[in-house]
């Protein structure tokens, strides 16, 4: 099978060239027949990639060892679910992975513009074929996901332990939808200035493709932090790492594409801005997926060096040089249709946002790379930390959440002084009570910045409420619904605007949720033996006793060995129980002792978190297990071959010995405020986002009557 | 104010912030940036961001401290490290880590909460692992 995987993905590659060739060829000479040819050839190619992904998928399932990549990343002890996911946990199976989800989106955008836009698609289908066939290359010449080997040892390495989380097997997906999402209006952002069809075109057929990307990406990011706090065991959900930002870059400019198309769609502005910022987030989306693999950075995701960087790194440059040299060479076709006409408009308040975003996206950019900057310049590799980041992002991201809350209740055009005092009104004087109470009631103020951040998400949120309760009155009186079905019927029947209202609520919240928790928590690191306590954020917590349990562990990562602790905790007359343990992995490492290596493998912390609106406990604890290393050692010395039932009853007997007579254990306790509302934040900024990217009736009915206008001035003009 | 002249000054004030925003960028990063450096290269009076491999057979836990040695990653001179806080999951013997931190007395004196353990990847090769 792994001949047939092979085969596709060679035929693939061909398909891909074809393609671009095909479309090329039949757009210069005017032959549409050499157009649809190349379109149905990014469809072979994603049958091609499904098949490959299948062929690859099945071995994992079936654990089939003689794939090279299945005994690397898997083994037969890998619960399923983390088996299914281990594909991509892989740097072959993850390129699959990215060249199938990008076939299948290009195939997707080419055949929902089949009849449209029928100068600009062969253009994109070669951008899509050509991104297509790198990846194909990659694979095909140096990475292959179906190399065999030749003797099938008899156990597969495993999963990594730290990605046995569920989080951070669908976070790799989600990312690469996202990447792959954004290279759909970049290949037609390219086509439409090769044709000098620079309109709102190419826009409008790629605009959801760029939503759906936008809220992928975000999703995944979201989940990778979500990883990062319940797995990673030090209690963070962001660390400024190279590989976060790597996902954040493209994101941020992303968003700001995502608005800044609105304003060429509506006033036919900004039209450079727009293809440069499609081109940044497509390269920045290229460069989140080289990073992870390159090695270049430290990172505490360091991804073992790789035999592509090379090959990354010229693909990386030569679309920043075909693009950059695109839009310079089409500058006079993208003028401006019109003008500014005030800086006090929805559209230059969207630039400023724009402005705002693209900032942030470069001071990470500049942090990410500053290592490798300051040992251009000065000749010593430097680095700055999260410190450093959250100095320069802290003002920037209050801008943009400010602006959040401005830039779509302004009109378009301009705005008058009394219609801005009338919109202004009510959110300022909410904000202003916001402030009060805060330095009334809490210590906010010990934090200028999360003040700050406060008053501008009940700025933001109250935006949002009255806009909907603006709309939804104006419903009730015209129609004389009641309150529920008005305001179902006012995001039904406007969905792109209230569905982005949602999301500008959701990221509120999330800020919200970053204000409080980043600069409120409180955190303790302390050694306890069963029946001490400590005491954090009014929190009596106390180490009841040690647990020490073998195989089957309670979220089903497969560990064999789980040592942790039972803690009671009382706060105001309640009570409950917290459960962290730590999971160890056996090590393959044949030097290791028979018992030893039980122990000496990977180790993970499963952090236990009583979740709540208010605030988070998280506890993670660290068994000292120094106390068992010498009847570990001496079991290695007795009992150098024994059969695995005899070591399974030693490692019973040390577990034992653990739970009844436990060292003093190392325990870390964080308290949290409102860190779930990042949480919550996001779910509702995807479901705004799912709002506003659903189709409606009425949006089909118009891309049906643009297509039948098309063909009706085409009929015209041949007339 | 005529338009061209308008559009001017929006022009100058755009660049105007986004030259502080870059010198803001390069002052605070130059100022705030550790330097990285193998451990054959700290010197002491001088904070560091050391990375290299820890030396077999070198970690003991001493209560709340913990105490190992760091060589460079490509050669055999090391320094003893001298750390306490939380301990990342993958710290093992042979991998890399980061800990920022001053030399005293010949031993490497590390910030709380500083040390970074390079996780064995999700992308390494067991292939390449084995052959070096």
């Amino acid at each position: 099978m792994a001949g047939v995987g092979s085969a596709c993905l060679t035929i693939g590659l061909f398909a891909a060239l074809y393609a671009a060739g095909a479309s090329v060829y039949g757009a210069l000479n005017r032959r549409r027949e050499w157009v649809s040819s190349g379109r149905r050839a990014i469809y072979c190619l994603a049958a091609l990639c499904l098949v490959a992904f299948a062929i690859l998928e099945a071995a994992f399932l079936r654990t089939d060892l003689s794939f090279a990549l299945v005994a690397e990343g898997s083994s037969t002890d890998t619960p399923t679910f983390y088996k299914v996911t281990a594909l991509w946990a892989t740097q072959d199976g993850s390129l699959l992975l990215w060249a199938t989800l990008l076939s299948l989106f290009s195939s997707a955008v080419l055949f929902l513009t089949r009849r449209t836009l029928r100068d600009i698609a062969p253009w994109a289908t070669a951008v899509l074929g050509v991104v297509a066939a790198f990846f194909l290359l990659l694979m095909v010449g140096w990475e292959n996901p179906f190399g065999t080997l030749a003797v099938a040892p008899q156990e597969g390495a495993g999963l990594n332990p730290l990605l046995r989380h569920p989080a951070m097997m669908i976070h790799p997906p989600m990312l690469y939808t996202g990447y792959v999402g954004f290279s759909i209006p970049f290949a037609f952002a390219v086509g439409a200035l090769i044709t000098r069809r620079t309109g709102a075109d190419w826009i409008r057929a790629t605009r959801r493709f760029a939503l759906v990307a936008w809220t992928f990406l975000g999703t995944g990011i979201m989940l990778g932090a979500l990883w990062s706090y319940t797995e990673l065991g030090w209690g963070g959900y962001w660390a400024w790492d190279p590989v976060e930002n790597a996902s954040l870059m493209p994101w941020l400019v992303g968003t700001a594409f995502i608005h800044s198309i609105m304003v060429q769609e509506k006033r036919g502005l900004l039209k450079v801005w727009n293809v440069s910022l499609i081109c940044a987030t497509f390269v920045l989306a290229l460069l989140g997926t080289f990073l992870v693999r390159s090695g270049i950075l430290e990172s505490i995701h360091a991804f073992g060096a790789s035999t592509i960087g090379v090959q990354f790194l010229l693909f990386i440059a030569t679309v920043i040089a075909a693009s950059a040299a695109l839009i310079l060479w089409r500058l006079p076709d993208l003028r401006s249709e019109a003008k500014l006409d005030s800086l006090v408009s929805r559209e230059a308040f969207f630039l400023l946002n724009n402005l705002v975003l693209v900032g942030l996206c470069l001071v990470i950019l500049w942090g990410t790379f500053f290592p490798l900057i300051s040992e251009a310049l000065t000749g010593t590799e430097e680095s700055v930390g999260p410190p450093w980041f959250n100095r320069l992002t802290t003002p920037l991201a209050l801008a943009l959440v400010l602006l959040t809350g401005i830039g779509p209740v302004l009109a378009w055009r301009k705005v008058t002084p009394s219609a801005l005092r009338r919109i202004l009104l009510v959110p300022v004087a909410a904000t202003l009570a916001a402030l009060a109470g805060l330095l009334a009631f809490t210590n906010a103020a010990d934090s200028p910045a999360s003040l700050a951040m406060f008053c501008f998400v009940a700025f933001v949120l109250t935006v949002v409420a009255q806009e909907f309760w603006r709309g939804a009155s104006a419903r009730r009186t015209m129609t004389g619904e009641a309150w529920p079905r008005a305001l179902a019927r006012l995001l039904g029947r406007n969905r792109r605007r209230y569905g982005g209202y949602l999301v500008h609520a959701g990221i509120a919240v999330l800020f919200l949720g970053v204000a409080a928790s980043s600069a409120f928590l409180e955190q303790r690191d302390v050694r306890l033996s069963p029946g001490d306590s400590f005491e954090i954020d009014g929190y009596q917590v106390t180490y009841r006793e040690a647990t020490a349990r073998l195989g089957g562990d309670s979220s089903g990562t497969g560990a064999p060995i789980a040592f942790g602790a039972v803690l009671d905790v009382r706060k105001d007359g309640k009570h409950f129980t917290l459960r962290p343990s730590r999971n160890f992995y056996s090590s393959a490492d044949p030097s290791l002792g028979t018992i030893s290596r039980f122990f000496e493998g990977e180790a993970t912390s499963e952090v236990d978190v009583r979740w709540g609106l208010r605030k988070d406990l998280w506890l993670a604890v660290r068994p000292d297990i120094s106390a068992l290393e010498k009847p570990i050692a001496e079991a290695d010395a007795n009992f150098a071959d024994t059969p695995g039932d005899v070591q399974a009853l030693i490692i019973a007997a040390l577990a034992e010995r653990y739970r009844n007579d436990p060292p003093p254990a190392a325990f870390r306790a964080i308290a949290s405020p409102l860190v779930a509302w990042i949480w919550i934040g996001g779910a509702i900024a995807v479901l705004g986002a799912l709002v506003a990217m659903w189709p409606t009736p009425e949006a089909r009915l118009r891309r049906v009557r643009a297509i039948y206008s098309a063909r009706l001035g085409k009929e015209l003009s041949r007339a | 104010m005529d338009p061209s002249r308008k559009r001017k000054l929006r022009l100058v004030i755009f660049l105007a912030a986004a030259l502080l925003l870059a010198t803001a960028l390069v002052y605070t990063s130059f100022s705030a940036s550790t330097e990285a450096s193998k451990p054959s290269e700290v010197q002491p009076g001088q904070s560091y961001e050391m990375t290299g491999k820890v030396v077999n057979d070198s970690i003991e836990r001493d209560g709340d401290e913990l105490r190992f040695r760091v060589r460079d990653r490509d050669g055999t001179e090391s320094v003893a490290v001298l750390y306490s806080g939380v301990v990342p999951d993958p710290f093992r013997e042979g991998r890399e880590v980061i800990v920022e931190g001053e030399l005293k007395k010949g031993t490497f004196v590390a910030e709380r909460d500083s040390l970074v353990t390079k996780c064995p990847s999700k992308f390494t090769k067991e292939k390449e692992g084995q052959s070096s």
